[in-house]
Protein backbone atom coordinates (compact mmCIF):
# COMPACT_ATOMS: atom_id res chain seq x y z
CA UNK A 1 0.00 0.00 0.00
CA UNK A 2 1.30 3.61 -0.55
CA UNK A 3 0.04 6.89 0.13
CA UNK A 4 -0.52 9.51 -2.55
CA UNK A 5 0.88 12.48 -0.98
CA UNK A 6 0.46 15.25 -3.90
CA UNK A 7 -1.16 15.13 -6.96
CA UNK A 8 0.63 17.59 -9.48
CA UNK A 9 -0.69 18.66 -13.33
CA UNK A 10 -0.05 18.09 -16.96
CA UNK A 11 3.89 18.67 -18.68
CA UNK A 12 5.56 18.78 -15.16
CA UNK A 13 8.86 20.09 -16.23
CA UNK A 14 12.48 18.28 -14.72
CA UNK A 15 12.56 22.30 -14.10
CA UNK A 16 9.96 22.29 -11.65
CA UNK A 17 11.41 18.42 -10.07
CA UNK A 18 14.99 19.97 -9.85
CA UNK A 19 15.32 23.55 -10.94
CA UNK A 20 18.35 24.77 -12.91
CA UNK A 21 20.10 26.71 -10.70
CA UNK A 22 21.02 23.09 -8.95
CA UNK A 23 22.44 21.68 -11.66
CA UNK A 24 26.24 22.03 -10.50
CA UNK A 25 25.03 19.29 -7.52
CA UNK A 26 25.02 15.98 -9.83
CA UNK A 27 25.91 13.21 -7.04
CA UNK A 28 23.22 11.06 -6.71
CA UNK A 29 23.72 11.06 -2.64
CA UNK A 30 23.72 15.00 -2.95
CA UNK A 31 20.87 16.04 -5.16
CA UNK A 32 17.16 14.81 -2.96
CA UNK A 33 17.64 18.18 -0.74
CA UNK A 34 16.48 20.04 -4.01
CA UNK A 35 13.57 18.17 -5.33
CA UNK A 36 11.02 20.28 -6.02
CA UNK A 37 12.92 22.91 -4.41
CA UNK A 38 10.85 26.16 -5.51
CA UNK A 39 7.61 23.99 -4.10
CA UNK A 40 8.97 24.87 -0.99
CA UNK A 41 5.82 23.44 1.49
CA UNK A 42 6.64 20.02 -0.36
CA UNK A 43 10.44 20.22 -0.23
CA UNK A 44 10.72 21.05 3.45
CA UNK A 45 8.56 18.00 4.10
CA UNK A 46 10.20 15.65 2.40
CA UNK A 47 14.17 17.40 3.56
CA UNK A 48 12.00 16.38 7.48
CA UNK A 49 11.59 13.10 6.14
CA UNK A 50 7.83 13.62 6.88
CA UNK A 51 7.42 11.88 3.62
CA UNK A 52 7.70 8.27 4.13
CA UNK A 53 9.82 5.91 1.73
CA UNK A 54 7.75 3.97 -0.87
CA UNK A 55 4.63 7.24 -1.06
CA UNK A 56 3.26 8.13 -4.39
CA UNK A 57 3.86 11.23 -6.60
CA UNK A 58 0.64 11.36 -8.49
CA UNK A 59 1.57 12.98 -11.73
CA UNK A 60 -0.30 14.39 -14.93
CA UNK A 61 0.67 13.82 -18.64
CA UNK A 62 4.16 14.16 -19.91
CA UNK A 63 5.48 13.67 -16.66
CA UNK A 64 9.28 15.14 -16.64
CA UNK A 65 9.36 16.63 -20.18
CA UNK A 66 11.82 19.56 -21.00
CA UNK A 67 16.10 18.73 -20.30
CA UNK A 68 17.82 15.55 -19.66
CA UNK A 69 18.72 15.87 -16.43
CA UNK A 70 19.30 12.99 -14.55
CA UNK A 71 19.45 15.30 -11.05
CA UNK A 72 15.17 15.37 -11.87
CA UNK A 73 15.68 11.29 -11.32
CA UNK A 74 18.14 11.26 -8.81
CA UNK A 75 16.78 13.34 -6.47
CA UNK A 76 12.84 11.74 -6.56
CA UNK A 77 15.12 7.90 -6.22
CA UNK A 78 16.88 9.25 -3.30
CA UNK A 79 13.80 9.61 -1.42
CA UNK A 80 12.48 6.59 -2.67
CA UNK A 81 9.17 7.62 -3.85
CA UNK A 82 6.84 5.73 -6.56
CA UNK A 83 5.43 8.32 -9.57
CA UNK A 84 2.42 7.35 -10.92
CA UNK A 85 1.41 9.21 -14.08
CA UNK A 86 -0.68 8.83 -17.49
CA UNK A 87 2.73 9.08 -19.09
CA UNK A 88 6.03 10.51 -19.53
CA UNK A 89 8.45 12.05 -21.24
CA UNK A 90 10.92 9.82 -23.12
CA UNK A 91 14.07 10.87 -21.73
CA UNK A 92 12.84 11.07 -18.09
CA UNK A 93 11.60 7.54 -18.02
CA UNK A 94 14.49 6.30 -19.55
CA UNK A 95 16.56 8.24 -17.15
CA UNK A 96 14.38 6.38 -14.06
CA UNK A 97 14.29 3.06 -15.84
CA UNK A 98 18.27 3.57 -15.93
CA UNK A 99 18.47 4.34 -12.19
CA UNK A 100 15.82 2.33 -10.80
CA UNK A 101 13.29 4.86 -9.83
CA UNK A 102 9.63 3.18 -9.38
CA UNK A 103 7.80 4.44 -12.28
CA UNK A 104 4.55 3.34 -12.94
CA UNK A 105 2.29 4.31 -15.99
CA UNK A 106 -1.29 4.21 -15.71
CA UNK A 107 -3.12 6.41 -18.61
CA UNK A 108 -6.68 6.39 -16.70
CA UNK A 109 -5.62 6.84 -13.02
CA UNK A 110 -7.71 8.36 -10.73
CA UNK A 111 -6.68 9.27 -7.24
CA UNK A 112 -6.77 12.46 -4.69
CA UNK A 113 -4.22 13.02 -2.20
CA UNK A 114 -4.49 10.99 0.63
CA UNK A 115 -5.51 8.00 -1.14
CA UNK A 116 -4.35 4.62 -0.51
CA UNK A 117 -2.76 2.59 -3.68
CA UNK A 118 -1.90 -0.74 -3.81
CA UNK A 119 0.24 -2.21 -6.88
CA UNK A 120 -0.84 -5.94 -8.21
CA UNK A 121 0.00 -7.71 -11.07
CA UNK A 122 -0.74 -5.27 -13.87
CA UNK A 123 -3.25 -3.03 -11.77
CA UNK A 124 -3.49 -0.43 -9.55
CA UNK A 125 -6.07 -0.57 -7.06
CA UNK A 126 -7.53 2.99 -5.00
CA UNK A 127 -8.33 1.73 -2.07
CA UNK A 128 -9.98 5.05 -1.22
CA UNK A 129 -12.57 4.57 -3.86
CA UNK A 130 -12.30 0.83 -4.66
CA UNK A 131 -12.02 1.82 -8.43
CA UNK A 132 -9.05 -0.62 -10.22
CA UNK A 133 -6.66 0.85 -13.48
CA UNK A 134 -4.47 -1.04 -15.95
CA UNK A 135 -0.87 -0.53 -15.53
CA UNK A 136 0.48 0.24 -19.07
CA UNK A 137 4.25 -2.22 -19.34
CA UNK A 138 7.33 -0.39 -19.42
CA UNK A 139 9.08 -0.34 -23.27
CA UNK A 140 9.66 -3.97 -23.80
CA UNK A 141 13.36 -3.00 -24.50
CA UNK A 142 13.73 -2.19 -21.29
CA UNK A 143 12.84 -5.11 -19.18
CA UNK A 144 16.41 -6.45 -19.79
CA UNK A 145 17.90 -3.41 -17.75
CA UNK A 146 14.95 -3.71 -14.88
CA UNK A 147 16.05 -7.19 -14.35
CA UNK A 148 19.56 -6.52 -13.99
CA UNK A 149 19.02 -3.94 -11.37
CA UNK A 150 19.72 -0.94 -13.67
CA UNK A 151 21.82 0.21 -16.59
CA UNK A 152 24.93 0.50 -14.44
CA UNK A 153 24.99 -3.77 -13.60
CA UNK A 154 23.49 -4.40 -17.00
CA UNK A 155 26.12 -2.33 -18.32
CA UNK A 156 28.73 -4.33 -16.42
CA UNK A 157 27.63 -7.13 -16.91
CA UNK A 158 27.59 -6.51 -20.93
CA UNK A 159 31.50 -4.75 -20.62
CA UNK A 160 33.07 -8.19 -18.61
CA UNK A 161 30.90 -10.30 -21.25
CA UNK A 162 32.78 -8.98 -24.42
CA UNK A 163 35.71 -7.86 -23.08
CA UNK A 164 38.64 -10.08 -24.09
CA UNK A 165 41.10 -9.19 -20.88
CA UNK A 166 37.73 -10.53 -19.21
CA UNK B 1 8.72 -1.99 -46.95
CA UNK B 2 10.43 1.19 -47.20
CA UNK B 3 12.49 2.88 -44.45
CA UNK B 4 12.13 6.47 -43.10
CA UNK B 5 15.69 8.07 -42.51
CA UNK B 6 16.00 7.31 -38.97
CA UNK B 7 15.13 3.74 -39.34
CA UNK B 8 17.55 3.91 -42.52
CA UNK B 9 20.50 5.24 -40.21
CA UNK B 10 19.46 2.74 -37.24
CA UNK B 11 19.57 -0.09 -39.41
CA UNK B 12 22.83 1.03 -41.02
CA UNK B 13 24.07 1.28 -37.20
CA UNK B 14 22.79 -1.62 -35.83
CA UNK B 15 23.86 -3.46 -38.15
CA UNK B 16 20.88 -4.78 -40.10
CA UNK B 17 19.39 -5.28 -43.68
CA UNK B 18 16.56 -3.06 -42.50
CA UNK B 19 14.29 -2.24 -38.94
CA UNK B 20 10.99 -1.00 -38.59
CA UNK B 21 9.52 1.23 -35.79
CA UNK B 22 8.94 -1.18 -32.82
CA UNK B 23 11.98 -3.25 -33.29
CA UNK B 24 14.80 -3.06 -30.27
CA UNK B 25 18.06 -2.31 -32.05
CA UNK B 26 21.53 -1.47 -30.27
CA UNK B 27 23.12 0.95 -32.50
CA UNK B 28 26.82 1.85 -32.76
CA UNK B 29 27.41 5.51 -32.20
CA UNK B 30 29.34 8.22 -33.77
CA UNK B 31 29.15 10.86 -32.23
CA UNK B 32 28.59 10.96 -28.12
CA UNK B 33 28.21 14.88 -26.61
CA UNK B 34 28.41 16.16 -23.31
CA UNK B 35 28.45 19.70 -21.63
CA UNK B 36 28.74 20.13 -17.73
CA UNK B 37 26.90 16.89 -17.09
CA UNK B 38 30.01 15.00 -17.87
CA UNK B 39 31.09 15.31 -14.06
CA UNK B 40 28.48 13.17 -13.51
CA UNK B 41 28.95 10.65 -16.42
CA UNK B 42 32.36 10.53 -15.39
CA UNK B 43 31.09 9.07 -11.43
CA UNK B 44 28.63 6.79 -13.20
CA UNK B 45 31.26 5.93 -15.65
CA UNK B 46 33.82 4.73 -12.78
CA UNK B 47 31.13 2.63 -11.43
CA UNK B 48 30.28 0.37 -14.45
CA UNK B 49 34.19 -0.50 -13.78
CA UNK B 50 33.71 -1.01 -9.97
CA UNK B 51 33.90 -4.60 -8.78
CA UNK B 52 35.52 -5.76 -12.57
CA UNK B 53 39.40 -6.59 -13.44
CA UNK B 54 38.86 -3.59 -16.25
CA UNK B 55 40.87 -0.17 -16.63
CA UNK B 56 38.28 2.18 -17.52
CA UNK B 57 38.42 3.35 -20.70
CA UNK B 58 36.53 5.15 -23.06
CA UNK B 59 35.31 2.51 -26.54
CA UNK B 60 36.56 5.39 -28.79
CA UNK B 61 38.10 8.76 -27.72
CA UNK B 62 37.62 10.33 -30.97
CA UNK B 63 33.78 10.02 -31.24
CA UNK B 64 33.55 11.83 -27.37
CA UNK B 65 32.84 15.50 -27.75
CA UNK B 66 33.19 17.02 -24.28
CA UNK B 67 31.78 21.22 -24.31
CA UNK B 68 31.59 23.82 -21.75
CA UNK B 69 28.32 26.04 -22.04
CA UNK B 70 26.14 25.69 -19.39
CA UNK B 71 28.07 27.73 -16.91
CA UNK B 72 30.92 29.51 -18.50
CA UNK B 73 32.94 31.23 -17.21
CA UNK B 74 32.02 29.36 -13.74
CA UNK B 75 29.87 31.10 -11.43
CA UNK B 76 30.77 28.93 -8.30
CA UNK B 77 33.50 27.00 -7.18
CA UNK B 78 31.59 24.10 -7.17
CA UNK B 79 31.46 24.23 -11.20
CA UNK B 80 34.73 25.18 -11.34
CA UNK B 81 35.42 21.98 -9.87
CA UNK B 82 33.79 20.24 -11.79
CA UNK B 83 34.95 21.78 -14.70
CA UNK B 84 38.54 20.91 -13.45
CA UNK B 85 38.11 17.26 -12.95
CA UNK B 86 36.29 16.87 -16.35
CA UNK B 87 39.19 18.85 -17.94
CA UNK B 88 41.23 16.17 -15.89
CA UNK B 89 39.63 13.18 -17.13
CA UNK B 90 39.22 14.33 -20.93
CA UNK B 91 42.38 14.47 -20.79
CA UNK B 92 43.97 11.70 -19.48
CA UNK B 93 41.61 9.62 -21.82
CA UNK B 94 42.37 11.23 -24.60
CA UNK B 95 39.03 12.89 -25.49
CA UNK B 96 39.24 13.94 -29.13
CA UNK B 97 36.71 16.61 -29.15
CA UNK B 98 36.90 19.11 -25.94
CA UNK B 99 36.14 22.67 -26.31
CA UNK B 100 37.27 24.22 -23.23
CA UNK B 101 36.09 28.19 -22.27
CA UNK B 102 37.79 29.60 -24.91
CA UNK B 103 37.08 32.82 -27.32
CA UNK B 104 38.04 31.39 -30.28
CA UNK B 105 36.60 27.86 -30.37
CA UNK B 106 33.99 27.57 -27.24
CA UNK B 107 30.53 28.25 -27.38
CA UNK B 108 27.20 26.26 -27.08
CA UNK B 109 27.26 22.75 -28.07
CA UNK B 110 24.62 22.50 -30.35
CA UNK B 111 26.73 25.16 -32.64
CA UNK B 112 29.92 23.56 -31.95
CA UNK B 113 28.75 20.40 -33.66
CA UNK B 114 27.38 21.28 -36.44
CA UNK B 115 30.52 24.80 -37.07
CA UNK B 116 33.52 22.09 -36.89
CA UNK B 117 31.64 19.24 -39.02
CA UNK B 118 31.39 16.86 -36.38
CA UNK B 119 28.15 15.57 -37.76
CA UNK B 120 27.33 14.11 -41.10
CA UNK B 121 24.59 12.55 -42.40
CA UNK B 122 23.40 9.53 -41.57
CA UNK B 123 25.76 9.48 -38.01
CA UNK B 124 24.00 8.06 -35.09
CA UNK B 125 24.25 11.26 -32.73
CA UNK B 126 24.04 11.41 -28.85
CA UNK B 127 24.07 14.17 -26.55
CA UNK B 128 23.27 14.46 -22.07
CA UNK B 129 21.29 16.97 -23.38
CA UNK B 130 17.78 17.26 -25.06
CA UNK B 131 18.39 19.50 -27.23
CA UNK B 132 20.78 17.31 -29.33
CA UNK B 133 17.66 16.84 -31.34
CA UNK B 134 19.53 20.24 -33.14
CA UNK B 135 21.52 18.01 -35.10
CA UNK B 136 19.12 16.31 -37.68
CA UNK B 137 19.30 19.34 -39.15
CA UNK B 138 22.15 17.59 -40.93
CA UNK B 139 20.19 14.95 -41.75
CA UNK B 140 21.65 12.66 -39.13
CA UNK B 141 19.46 11.00 -36.19
CA UNK B 142 20.84 13.09 -33.08
CA UNK B 143 18.90 12.15 -29.52
CA UNK B 144 19.11 12.80 -26.08
CA UNK B 145 19.91 10.77 -23.06
CA UNK B 146 20.54 11.33 -19.31
CA UNK B 147 24.02 10.80 -17.87
CA UNK B 148 24.07 7.20 -16.96
CA UNK B 149 23.15 6.08 -20.18
CA UNK B 150 26.12 8.12 -21.82
CA UNK B 151 28.47 6.00 -19.00
CA UNK B 152 27.24 2.79 -20.60
CA UNK B 153 27.62 4.51 -24.25
CA UNK B 154 31.28 5.30 -23.26
CA UNK B 155 31.79 2.07 -22.27
CA UNK B 156 30.37 0.37 -24.75
CA UNK B 157 30.40 2.29 -27.91
CA UNK B 158 26.73 1.64 -28.67
CA UNK B 159 23.28 2.78 -26.83
CA UNK B 160 21.75 -0.78 -25.97
CA UNK B 161 18.16 -1.37 -26.11
CA UNK B 162 16.55 1.65 -28.31
CA UNK B 163 13.11 1.12 -29.59
CA UNK B 164 13.42 1.79 -33.14
CA UNK B 165 10.60 5.18 -33.37
CA UNK B 166 7.69 5.43 -35.12
CA UNK B 167 7.74 8.80 -37.91
CA UNK B 168 5.75 11.79 -38.35
CA UNK B 169 6.22 13.29 -41.49
CA UNK B 170 5.90 16.89 -41.53
CA UNK B 171 5.56 19.05 -45.07
CA UNK B 172 5.76 22.63 -45.69
CA UNK B 173 5.45 24.53 -48.26
CA UNK B 174 4.68 28.65 -48.87
CA UNK B 175 7.20 31.37 -48.80
CA UNK B 176 7.40 33.23 -45.25
CA UNK B 177 6.85 36.87 -45.05
CA UNK B 178 8.94 39.39 -43.94
CA UNK B 179 9.93 38.95 -40.15
CA UNK B 180 8.73 35.72 -39.93
CA UNK B 181 10.93 32.57 -39.94
CA UNK B 182 12.02 29.17 -38.70
CA UNK B 183 11.03 30.09 -35.29
CA UNK B 184 7.77 31.44 -35.88
CA UNK B 185 7.32 27.66 -38.06
CA UNK B 186 8.65 25.21 -35.01
CA UNK B 187 6.57 27.63 -32.59
CA UNK B 188 3.09 26.69 -34.43
CA UNK B 189 3.81 23.29 -35.19
CA UNK B 190 4.30 22.47 -31.21
CA UNK B 191 1.33 24.73 -30.70
CA UNK B 192 -0.55 22.40 -33.15
CA UNK B 193 1.00 18.99 -31.69
CA UNK B 194 1.49 19.96 -28.09
CA UNK B 195 4.28 19.08 -25.59
CA UNK B 196 4.10 15.59 -25.50
CA UNK B 197 2.29 15.36 -29.35
CA UNK B 198 5.71 13.92 -30.81
CA UNK B 199 6.41 11.72 -27.44
CA UNK B 200 8.49 8.63 -28.88
CA UNK B 201 8.12 9.51 -32.22
CA UNK B 202 10.67 11.16 -34.66
CA UNK B 203 9.56 13.97 -37.14
CA UNK B 204 11.14 14.49 -40.68
CA UNK B 205 10.52 17.72 -42.34
CA UNK B 206 9.81 18.03 -45.89
CA UNK B 207 8.67 19.95 -49.07
CA UNK B 208 9.96 23.23 -50.52
CA UNK B 209 10.03 25.65 -47.97
CA UNK B 210 12.31 23.29 -45.73
CA UNK B 211 14.60 22.61 -49.06
CA UNK B 212 15.34 26.43 -49.38
CA UNK B 213 16.03 26.56 -45.67
CA UNK B 214 19.21 27.17 -44.43
CA UNK B 215 21.09 24.72 -42.40
CA UNK B 216 20.56 27.57 -39.51
CA UNK B 217 16.82 27.59 -39.96
CA UNK B 218 16.85 23.59 -40.14
CA UNK B 219 18.96 24.00 -36.76
CA UNK B 220 15.93 25.96 -35.03
CA UNK B 221 13.22 23.36 -36.68
CA UNK B 222 14.84 20.31 -35.27
CA UNK B 223 16.02 21.63 -31.76
CA UNK B 224 12.61 22.91 -30.69
CA UNK B 225 11.30 19.83 -32.08
CA UNK B 226 11.57 17.82 -28.41
CA UNK B 227 9.78 20.34 -26.93
CA UNK B 228 6.74 18.62 -28.85
CA UNK B 229 8.08 15.65 -27.22
CA UNK B 230 10.22 14.22 -30.19
CA UNK B 231 12.70 12.02 -29.97
CA UNK B 232 14.35 13.38 -32.76
CA UNK B 233 13.70 15.80 -35.51
CA UNK B 234 14.83 15.18 -38.84
CA UNK B 235 15.48 17.39 -42.17
CA UNK B 236 17.17 14.71 -45.18
CA UNK B 237 20.36 15.85 -45.79
CA UNK B 238 20.89 17.66 -49.84
CA UNK B 239 22.69 19.94 -51.57
CA UNK B 240 22.47 22.51 -49.03
CA UNK B 241 24.19 20.16 -45.98
CA UNK B 242 27.10 19.47 -48.66
CA UNK B 243 27.37 23.38 -49.08
CA UNK B 244 27.35 23.90 -45.48
CA UNK B 245 29.61 21.10 -44.20
CA UNK B 246 32.19 22.28 -46.98
CA UNK B 247 32.03 26.08 -46.87
CA UNK B 248 30.90 26.79 -43.14
CA UNK B 249 32.57 23.57 -41.15
CA UNK B 250 35.59 23.22 -43.52
CA UNK B 251 34.49 19.33 -44.42
CA UNK B 252 36.73 17.82 -47.12
CA UNK B 253 35.41 14.58 -48.72
CA UNK B 254 32.23 13.01 -50.16
CA UNK B 255 28.90 14.15 -48.27
CA UNK B 256 26.21 11.06 -48.58
CA UNK B 257 22.89 11.87 -47.24
CA UNK B 258 20.62 9.46 -46.41
CA UNK B 259 17.17 10.01 -47.92
CA UNK B 260 13.59 8.17 -47.29
CA UNK B 261 12.27 5.47 -49.04
CA UNK B 262 10.02 6.31 -51.47
CA UNK B 263 7.35 3.85 -49.55
CA UNK B 264 8.32 4.73 -46.50
CA UNK B 265 6.25 4.04 -43.26
CA UNK B 266 5.01 7.02 -41.77
CA UNK B 267 2.35 7.13 -38.62
CA UNK B 268 1.39 10.50 -39.68
CA UNK B 269 1.80 13.06 -41.93
CA UNK B 270 1.20 16.97 -41.35
CA UNK B 271 0.90 19.50 -43.92
CA UNK B 272 1.57 23.11 -43.30
CA UNK B 273 1.33 26.34 -45.87
CA UNK B 274 3.71 29.08 -44.14
CA UNK B 275 2.43 31.56 -46.94
CA UNK B 276 0.26 33.40 -44.63
CA UNK B 277 1.83 32.48 -40.97
CA UNK B 278 2.25 35.52 -38.70
CA UNK B 279 5.05 36.27 -35.68
CA UNK B 280 4.27 33.63 -33.33
CA UNK B 281 5.25 33.61 -29.60
CA UNK B 282 5.03 30.72 -26.85
CA UNK B 283 3.31 32.54 -23.77
CA UNK B 284 3.85 31.50 -20.36
CA UNK B 285 5.10 28.77 -18.56
CA UNK B 286 4.36 26.06 -21.59
CA UNK B 287 6.23 25.85 -25.14
CA UNK B 288 3.27 24.56 -26.68
CA UNK B 289 0.62 27.85 -25.22
CA UNK B 290 1.22 29.44 -28.51
CA UNK B 291 -0.35 32.52 -29.97
CA UNK B 292 0.19 34.94 -32.68
CA UNK B 293 2.48 37.70 -31.17
CA UNK B 294 -0.57 40.38 -32.04
CA UNK B 295 -2.36 39.04 -29.39
CA UNK B 296 -0.04 39.75 -26.41
CA UNK B 297 1.37 42.91 -27.98
CA UNK B 298 1.43 45.49 -25.29
CA UNK B 299 2.78 43.55 -22.91
CA UNK B 300 5.40 45.23 -20.64
CA UNK B 301 9.08 43.25 -20.91
CA UNK B 302 11.70 43.51 -18.92
CA UNK B 303 14.21 41.57 -20.01
CA UNK B 304 15.29 40.71 -23.80
CA UNK B 305 17.04 37.77 -24.25
CA UNK B 306 18.84 36.88 -27.80
CA UNK B 307 20.71 33.77 -27.91
CA UNK B 308 21.03 30.49 -27.04
CA UNK B 309 21.35 27.10 -29.01
CA UNK B 310 17.87 27.78 -31.09
CA UNK B 311 18.53 31.40 -32.01
CA UNK B 312 22.31 32.54 -31.75
CA UNK B 313 23.51 32.59 -34.78
CA UNK B 314 24.81 34.84 -37.55
CA UNK B 315 21.50 35.13 -39.08
CA UNK B 316 19.66 35.69 -35.86
CA UNK B 317 22.28 38.07 -34.77
CA UNK B 318 21.72 39.96 -38.37
CA UNK B 319 18.25 40.11 -38.24
CA UNK B 320 18.19 41.46 -34.66
CA UNK B 321 20.95 44.07 -35.51
CA UNK B 322 19.08 44.95 -39.05
CA UNK B 323 15.94 46.24 -36.76
CA UNK B 324 18.01 47.59 -33.81
CA UNK B 325 20.79 49.45 -35.96
CA UNK B 326 20.44 53.42 -35.41
CA UNK B 327 17.18 52.60 -32.56
CA UNK B 328 17.58 52.45 -28.73
CA UNK B 329 16.44 49.63 -26.37
CA UNK B 330 13.76 51.07 -24.37
CA UNK B 331 14.42 52.67 -21.14
CA UNK B 332 13.37 49.76 -18.13
CA UNK B 333 14.16 47.04 -20.12
CA UNK B 334 17.53 45.12 -20.16
CA UNK B 335 18.59 43.56 -23.50
CA UNK B 336 21.14 40.49 -23.57
CA UNK B 337 22.72 38.68 -26.51
CA UNK B 338 24.62 35.77 -26.73
CA UNK B 339 26.11 34.69 -29.79
CA UNK B 340 26.06 31.01 -29.88
CA UNK B 341 29.94 30.31 -30.21
CA UNK B 342 33.08 32.13 -30.40
CA UNK B 343 32.98 32.00 -34.24
CA UNK B 344 29.79 33.47 -34.65
CA UNK B 345 30.87 36.03 -31.99
CA UNK B 346 33.77 37.02 -34.11
CA UNK B 347 32.14 37.18 -37.47
CA UNK B 348 29.11 39.31 -35.87
CA UNK B 349 31.72 41.82 -34.38
CA UNK B 350 33.25 41.63 -38.29
CA UNK B 351 29.78 42.65 -39.48
CA UNK B 352 29.36 45.04 -37.29
CA UNK B 353 26.30 43.64 -35.16
CA UNK B 354 28.25 43.79 -32.01
CA UNK B 355 28.48 47.20 -32.54
CA UNK B 356 25.09 47.96 -33.15
CA UNK B 357 23.82 46.05 -30.18
CA UNK B 358 25.87 47.85 -27.81
CA UNK B 359 25.23 51.28 -29.37
CA UNK B 360 21.90 50.59 -28.77
CA UNK B 361 22.73 49.60 -25.64
CA UNK B 362 22.19 46.17 -24.81
CA UNK B 363 24.55 43.85 -23.28
CA UNK B 364 26.52 41.87 -25.32
CA UNK B 365 27.80 38.75 -23.03
CA UNK B 366 30.38 35.95 -24.10
CA UNK B 367 28.89 32.87 -26.17
CA UNK B 368 27.41 30.22 -23.74
CA UNK B 369 23.78 29.08 -22.36
CA UNK B 370 23.41 32.35 -20.77
CA UNK B 371 20.24 32.64 -18.72
CA UNK B 372 18.32 30.22 -20.92
CA UNK B 373 17.83 27.87 -17.88
CA UNK B 374 18.68 30.22 -14.89
CA UNK B 375 22.07 28.33 -13.60
CA UNK B 376 24.11 31.72 -13.07
CA UNK B 377 23.50 34.93 -14.88
CA UNK B 378 20.79 37.25 -15.98
CA UNK B 379 18.01 35.85 -13.62
CA UNK B 380 14.33 37.70 -13.36
CA UNK B 381 13.33 39.68 -10.56
CA UNK B 382 10.11 38.91 -9.11
CA UNK B 383 6.95 39.87 -11.12
CA UNK B 384 9.36 40.44 -13.92
CA UNK B 385 8.61 39.05 -17.60
CA UNK B 386 11.56 38.47 -20.18
CA UNK B 387 11.16 37.80 -24.03
CA UNK B 388 13.81 35.82 -25.37
CA UNK B 389 14.64 33.76 -28.54
CA UNK B 390 15.45 31.09 -26.39
CA UNK B 391 13.39 27.60 -26.08
CA UNK B 392 11.66 27.02 -23.26
CA UNK B 393 9.50 28.82 -20.86
CA UNK B 394 8.97 26.38 -17.75
CA UNK B 395 7.77 27.71 -14.63
CA UNK B 396 11.41 29.06 -13.13
CA UNK B 397 13.10 28.08 -16.05
CA UNK B 398 15.23 31.85 -15.76
CA UNK B 399 16.13 30.81 -12.17
CA UNK B 400 12.80 32.45 -10.55
CA UNK B 401 9.61 31.07 -10.11
CA UNK B 402 8.08 34.24 -9.52
CA UNK B 403 8.86 35.03 -13.24
CA UNK B 404 7.09 34.62 -16.90
CA UNK B 405 9.54 33.89 -19.60
CA UNK B 406 7.54 34.25 -23.18
CA UNK B 407 9.28 32.87 -26.81
CA UNK B 408 9.84 33.98 -30.03
CA UNK B 409 11.72 35.18 -32.81
CA UNK B 410 14.83 37.19 -32.56
CA UNK B 411 12.99 39.62 -35.00
CA UNK B 412 10.34 39.94 -32.47
CA UNK B 413 12.56 40.07 -29.68
CA UNK B 414 14.72 43.15 -31.05
CA UNK B 415 11.56 45.23 -32.55
CA UNK B 416 10.11 44.59 -29.10
CA UNK B 417 13.48 45.28 -27.25
CA UNK B 418 13.08 49.06 -29.22
CA UNK B 419 9.42 49.90 -27.37
CA UNK B 420 9.72 47.99 -24.57
CA UNK B 421 6.35 45.72 -24.82
CA UNK B 422 5.60 43.06 -26.81
CA UNK B 423 5.82 44.17 -30.73
CA UNK B 424 4.99 42.55 -33.52
CA UNK B 425 7.58 43.30 -36.61
CA UNK B 426 5.31 43.03 -39.15
CA UNK B 427 3.25 46.30 -38.22
CA UNK B 428 3.35 48.54 -40.92
CA UNK B 429 5.25 45.68 -42.95
CA UNK B 430 4.14 44.07 -46.11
Amino acid sequence: MAKVVIKLGDDISTDVIYPGRYMATVLPSETPQYAFADMTDFNSKLKSKQIPAGSVILGGRNFGCGSSREQAVSTLKGHDLIIVAPGFARIFLQNGINLGLRTVVCPTIEASEGDDLEFTEGEIVNKATGKRFAIEPLPKARQAIIDAGGLIPYTRKRLVATSPAA
Amino acid sequence: MGMTVAEKILARASGLPSVKAGDVVEPKVDLAMSHENAALVINQFLEVYQGTSLQPQIWDPSKVSVIFDHRVPAESPKTASNQKKVREFVAAQGVGKFHDIRGDVGGICHQILPENGYVRPGYVVVGTDSHTTSHGALGAFAFGIGATEMASVWALGAVLNVEVPATMKVNVKGKFKKFVGPKDLILHLIGKLTAQGANYKVIEFHGPTIRSMSTSGRLVICNMSVEAGATAGIVPADKETARYLREEAGVKGKVTPVIPDKDAVYERIIEIDVSKLEPQIACPHTVDNVKPVASVKGTKVQQIVIGSCTNGRLDDLAMAAGILKGKKVSQGTRMLVFPASGRIYAQALAKGYIGTFMKAGAVVMNPGCGPCLGIHEGALGDGETALSTTNRNFKGRMGNPNSQVFLCSPAVAAASAVKGVITNPRKGAK
